[in-house]
C-alpha cells in the first residue's frame, strides 16, 4: 500500500511539475502576479510529493518488501542496515529517483530562499527548473519505474553488488547527485536570463551560491569516489580516467570555470555571455554524464542497467535541454554587452585565463572519452583511450593553471600593476625553485613529476597564505592578526580553496613518482623489508561474516619502535558471487602502508603485495579543504544578507577596484 | 546446513587473484621494470577499461607473460608493442597511436586551447579599447553638463 502511495505521489508531482513548467512562464511574460506566484506552491508540494515517494521506497527496502523488483534485485535479508538504505540508490531506477529528489529540492530551496529575486525572473526560474523536472519524472515513470511489483514475490533477493556495500560508496552518488543535479539551477537561472534578456551583476550574484553548492558537493562526491577506489580496488589507485570518472570531473571542471566568471560578472560586468554558456554548459555535461553511465555506450565499472531506450530517452533529454538553451542562446546573447572596462593586465585578463584553461581541459577529456565511438563510427577504427592519453593530455593544463594562479590571484581588477604586484611573490617563486631543484638533485634520474608537483604546490600555498596576510593591511602582529580574523569570509573561501587545489597537486605528484611496490610469496611467519619497513606475515584465517566469507591475514608492520597489525581481507559474497579485496592500509601524513593478502600458493605460502604510497591522504585533504573553501565562501555576507534587488542598482554602477 | 550451502556457494565462486602474481617477476629488475611500464600502457582486451597491469583476468596474465616473454627475446620496447597491435589491434594500446586519424585526437587539446587564446585575446583587447560606461557620460549627462556650466 506504502508502496503504491509512493508511486501515486511520483505522478502526482508530474503533474504538478506540468503546471509549474507552463503557468509561471505565461504569468512573467504578461505581468501577472499571481500566476508568477503559483510557482512556490507548486515547486514545494513538488519536493514533498517526491521526498514522500523516496521514503516510500526507502521503506520498502527496509523491511525488504520482496514483491518489489527493485528490492530483489537490489537487497538481501542478510544485509546489513545500512546497505538496505544505501541500496535504494545502488541502482538504475532508485538513483534516478534520488536525482529527481534533489532536482526538486533544488526548486523548493530557489522558491524559499529566492524572495529577494525580481518576481518575473524567480518565475521564470522555477519554470525552467519545473521543465527539467518534467523529462526526468516522465523518464523514470515510463522506462524506469522503481515501484513495479512482481505476480510471485521470491522467498529473498538477489543482493546488492558488495562492491557497493562499503560506507565511502554508500555516500558517494547523494553528494555526486547534488553536484550534477545542483548545477540544473544554474541552468535554469541561465535560461530564465535568457528568456528575461537581462544579465546584470545581481544575476551574477545570485547565481553564484547555486553553482558554489553544486561545485562543492561535486568536489566531496568525486573524492569519496576516489577514495573507495583507493582502498577497495586492491591496488591503491586513486583515479582510472573511466569514462563514468570522466563523466564527473567534466562538469566539475566547467562549474569550476563558472564559479570564476561569475565573480567578473558579479563585480565587473563582462563575461556575461560567456558565463550564461558556462551555465548551459555544466549541466550540459551533468546530462552527458547521466548519457555515459545509464545508456552504456561506453562501457565501464560503473555501468548499471544498461539499456538502449533509456540512452535514447537519455540522449533526447540532453538534446532538447541542450539544442533549445544554446539556439535561446544564439538569439539573446548579442544583446548582453559588457560594461566593465579592463587592462591587458588585470584579475578579469587571469580570470579569462583561467577560464580557458578550464574550459580546453574539460574538452580534452570529453574528446578523449567520446573518441573510440567517434573513431568506430566514423573512421571505423576500433581503438581505446586509457590513462596514459589521458595523463599526458590533460596535466599541463593543470601544471599551467596552477603557475599562473598565484600571479591571478594578487592582480587587482580593471588595472593590474605586474611589477609591483608580483613583488612580494617573487620570495615565494624562489622558494618554489629551489625546493624543485633540491629534489630533482635527491631524487637523480626520475621523472620531473615529484618535482615540479613539489614546486607548484609550494608556489600555490605559499602564496595563498600570503594573498591573505597581505590584505590585513599594514600595523602591529596584533592588529593584522585581527584584521586577518575579520577579513571577508569569501577572502578566506578563496584562500582555503587555493590552498586545498594546492595540497591535492602535492598528494597526486608524490603519490605518482615515489610509489614503491613489493610483491612476493611470504610463508607464515616469514619476515622481510620493504622500504624502511619491516613486515611480517604472522597469520592467515577464515572469517564468516554477516553476509559474507572470508581470508583474513594478520601482518605486522614494523618500523624502529613504531608497530602496527594490518588485517587485510579477501571476501567472497556467496549470494552475489562476487569476491572482493579489503586492503590493509596504515594510514598516515607522509605515507600509507597499503598491504594486499592474495592467492595461497602451491607450494605453501601465500602471494603479499605491500605498497608504500607517500603523501596519498593529502590527494582527499585537498579535496576537503577544497570543497571547506567552498563553504566558507558560500557563508559570505554578501549571499546571506540583501543580495537583492535594493542592492542591484547600486552595483551596476560600477564596483571599485579592491 | 545454511553454513554448508554457503561453503559450497563459496568455493563454486572464483576466488579473487591479483594482478601481478609473484612467479610471473622477472628475475632481471631493469626487465621486469620495463615490463611493467609496458604492461601499464596495454589494455586487458576483457576487462573494462584495465591495463593488464591492474587486471585480474586470465588474458591479462597471459598478456603479462607475452611482453616478458618478448622482452627476454631480446625485444626493443616498441617491438614489443609493435607484436601486440598486430595480434591483437590497436584496440589494445591504452595510448592511442597517432596515425591516421587518430592524429585528429591528439590535436585537439593543443589546437582547442590556440583557438581559445586567440579569442581570449581578442576579447581582452577589445574591452581595453571599449569606452568606460563609468567613465563616458551619456548624452543627457553631457547636456546637463552643458546647462551647469552655462549656468556660471
Amino acid at each position: 500500500m506504502i508502496v503504491e502511495l509512493g508511486h501515486f505521489a511520483l505522478i502526482l508531482a508530474l503533474a504538478l511539475a506540468i503546471v509549474q513548467m507552463i503557468i509561471p512562464l505565461i504569468g512573467a511574460h504578461k505581468g501577472w502576479a499571481s500566476w508568477m506566484a503559483s510557482a512556490d506552491p507548486t515547486a514545494s508540494a513538488q519536493f514533498f510529493l517526491t521526498a514522500f515517494s523516496f521514503a516510500a521506497l526507502t521503506y520498502a527496502f527496509v523491511v525488504s518488501d520482496f514483491s518489489l523488483q527493485l528490492v530483489v534485485q537490489n537487497s538481501h535479508t542478510d544485509k546489513p542496515m545500512l546497505y538496505k538504505v544505501t541500496g535504494v540508490w545502488g541502482n538504475h531506477e532508485g538513483s534516478l529517483l534520488l536525482w529527481v529528489l534533489i532536482l526538486t529540492l533544488f526548486g523548493a530551496m530557489a522558491s524559499w530562499f529566492g524572495g529577494n529575486l525580481p518576481p518575473s525572473l524567480k518565475a521564470r526560474v522555477l519554470a525552467v527548473q519545473a521543465a527539467v523536472t518534467v523529462a526526468f519524472l516522465i523518464f523514470i515513470l515510463v522506462t524506469s519505474n522503481p515501484f513495479t511489483r512482481l505476480a510471485v514475490p521470491p522467498f529473498n533477493g538477489e543482493d546488492l553488488n558488495p562492491l557497493l556495500q562499503d560506507p565511502g560508496l554508500a555516500f558517494h552518488p547523494p553528494f555526486l547527485y547534488l553536484g550534477y543535479v545542483g548545477l540544473s539551477m544554474s541552468f535554469s537561472f541561465a535560461v530564465a536570463a535568457l528568456i528575461e534578456g537581462r544579465v546584470d551583476a545581481a544575476w551574477g550574484r545570485w547565481v553564484r551560491p547555486w553553482t558554489l553548492a553544486a561545485w562543492l558537493f561535486l568536489t566531496i562526491g568525486i573524492a569519496l569516489g576516489s577514495w573507495w577506489a583507493y582502498y577497495e580496488l586492491g591496488w591503491g589507485g586513486f583515479w582510472f580516467w573511466d569514462p563514468v570518472e570522466n563523466a564527473s570531473f567534466m562538469p566539475w571542471l566547467i562549474a569550476a570555470a563558472l564559479l570564476h566568471s561569475a565573480i567578473v560578472v558579479e563585480k565587473r560586468e563582462v563575461l556575461k555571455a560567456w558565463t550564461i554558456l558556462l551555465a548551459i554548459l555544466a549541466f550540459g555535461f551533468s546530462l552527458i554524464g547521466a548519457f555515459i553511465v545509464r545508456s552504456g555506450v561506453l562501457t565501464s565499472v560503473h555501468a548499471f542497467a544498461n539499456d538502449p531506450e533509456r540512452g535514447v530517452y537519455l540522449l533526447a533529454i540532453t538534446g532538447i535541454f541542450m539544442g533549445g538553451s544554446l539556439v535561446l542562446f544564439s538569439l539573446r546573447a548579442g544583446a548582453m554587452e559588457a560594461r566593465g572596462v579592463f587592462s591587458t593586465i588585470s584579475r578579469e585578463s587571469a580570470l579569462v585565463a583561467n577560464n580557458i584553461l578550464l574550459a580546453v581541459s574539460a574538452f580534452v577529456i570529453f574528446v578523449g572519452t567520446m573518441w573510440p565511438l567517434i573513431a568506430e563510427l566514423i573512421f571505423d577504427r576500433k581503438l581505446s583511450v586509457g590513462p596514459p592519453f589521458f595523463n599526458l593530455a590533460f596535466s599541463p593544463f593543470m601544471v599551467l593553471l596552477a603557475a599562473i594562479l598565484p600571479i591571478g590571484a594578487m592582480l587587482s581588477w580593471k588595472r593590474g600593476r605586474f611589477t609591483k604586484q608580483m613583488k612580494p611573490l617573487w620570495g615565494i617563486f624562489a622558494l618554489s625553485l629551489a625546493a624543485c631543484a633540491l629534489l630533482w638533485a635527491i631524487q637523480t634520474g626520475r621523472s620531473a613529476l615529484g618535482p615540479v608537483g613539489l614546486a607548484l604546490s609550494i608556489w600555490l600555498v605559499a602564496s595563498a597564505l600570503l594573498d591573505l596576510w597581505s590584505r590585513t593591511g599594514r600595523g602591529g602582529l596584533s592588529h593584522r592578526l585581527g584584521r586577518l580574523r575579520r577579513l571577508p569570509r569569501a577572502d578566506w573561501g578563496k584562500a582555503v580553496g587555493h590552498i586545498g587545489f594546492g595540497l591535492t597537486i602535492f598528494g597526486v605528484s608524490m603519490l605518482m613518482a615515489y610509489e614503491y611496490e613489493d610483491i612476493r610469496v611470504a610463508q607464515i611467519g616469514e619476515s622481510y623489508t620493504v622500504g624502511d619497513y619491516q613486515i611480517t606475515l604472522a597469520d592467515v584465517q577464515d572469517v564468516e561474516g554477516p553476509n559474507y566469507l572470508a581470508t583474513v591475514a594478520e601482518i605486522d608492520v614494523a618500523q624502529g619502535n613504531y608497530q602496527i597489525r594490518l588485517r587485510p581481507e579477501k571476501r567472497v559474497y556467496p549470494v552475489a558471487g562476487m569476491p572482493t579485496t579489503e586492503a590493509g592500509i596504515d594510514n598516515g601524513i607522509t605515507r600509507d602502508v597499503y598491504v594486499v593478502i592474495g592467492d595461497p600458493q602451491a607450494n605453501g605460502g601465500w602471494a603479499v603485495r605491500t605498497y608504500i604510497k607517500p603523501y596519498a591522504n593529502w590527494i582527499w585533504l585537498g579535496a576537503i579543504i577544497m570543497s571547506l573553501g567552498g563553504v566558507l565562501s558560500l557563508s559570505d555576507r554578501r549571499f546571506r544578507v540583501g543580495a537583492g534587488a535594493a542592492r542591484a542598482p547600486a552595483a551596476k554602477s560600477g564596483v571599485p577596484a579592491e | 546446513m545454511i553454513r554448508v550451502i554457503a561453503l559450497t556457494l563459496a568455493l563454486l565462486v572464483a576466488m579473487p587473484s591479483f594482478a601481478v602474481e609473484p612467479n610471473e617477476i622477472l628475475d632481471d629488475p631493469v626487465l621486469e621494470e620495463r615490463a611493467r611500464d609496458l604492461s601499464a600502457e596495454l589494455r586487458c582486451l576483457v576487462c573494462r577499461n584495465e591495463s593488464i597491469d591492474e587486471s585480474n583476468a586470465e588474458l591479462a596474465r597471459d598478456l603479462r607473460l607475452l611482453v616478458r616473454e618478448r622482452l627476454l627475446a631480446g625485444d626493443t620496447d616498441d617491438e614489443v608493442i609493435a607484436f601486440l597491435v598486430e595480434r591483437y589491434g590497436e584496440y589494445v594500446l591504452l595510448r592511442p597511436s597517432t596515425s591516421g586519424s587518430s592524429i585528429l585526437l591528439w590535436l585537439a587539446g593543443p589546437l582547442m586551447l590556440l583557438i581559445a587564446v586567440g579569442v581570449g585575446i581578442g576579447y581582452i583587447r577589445g574591452r581595453k579599447l571599449a569606452t568606460d560606461p563609468v567613465e563616458a557620460l551619456s548624452a543627457e549627462d553631457q547636456a546637463r553638463l552643458k546647462a551647469l556650466l552655462k549656468d556660471e
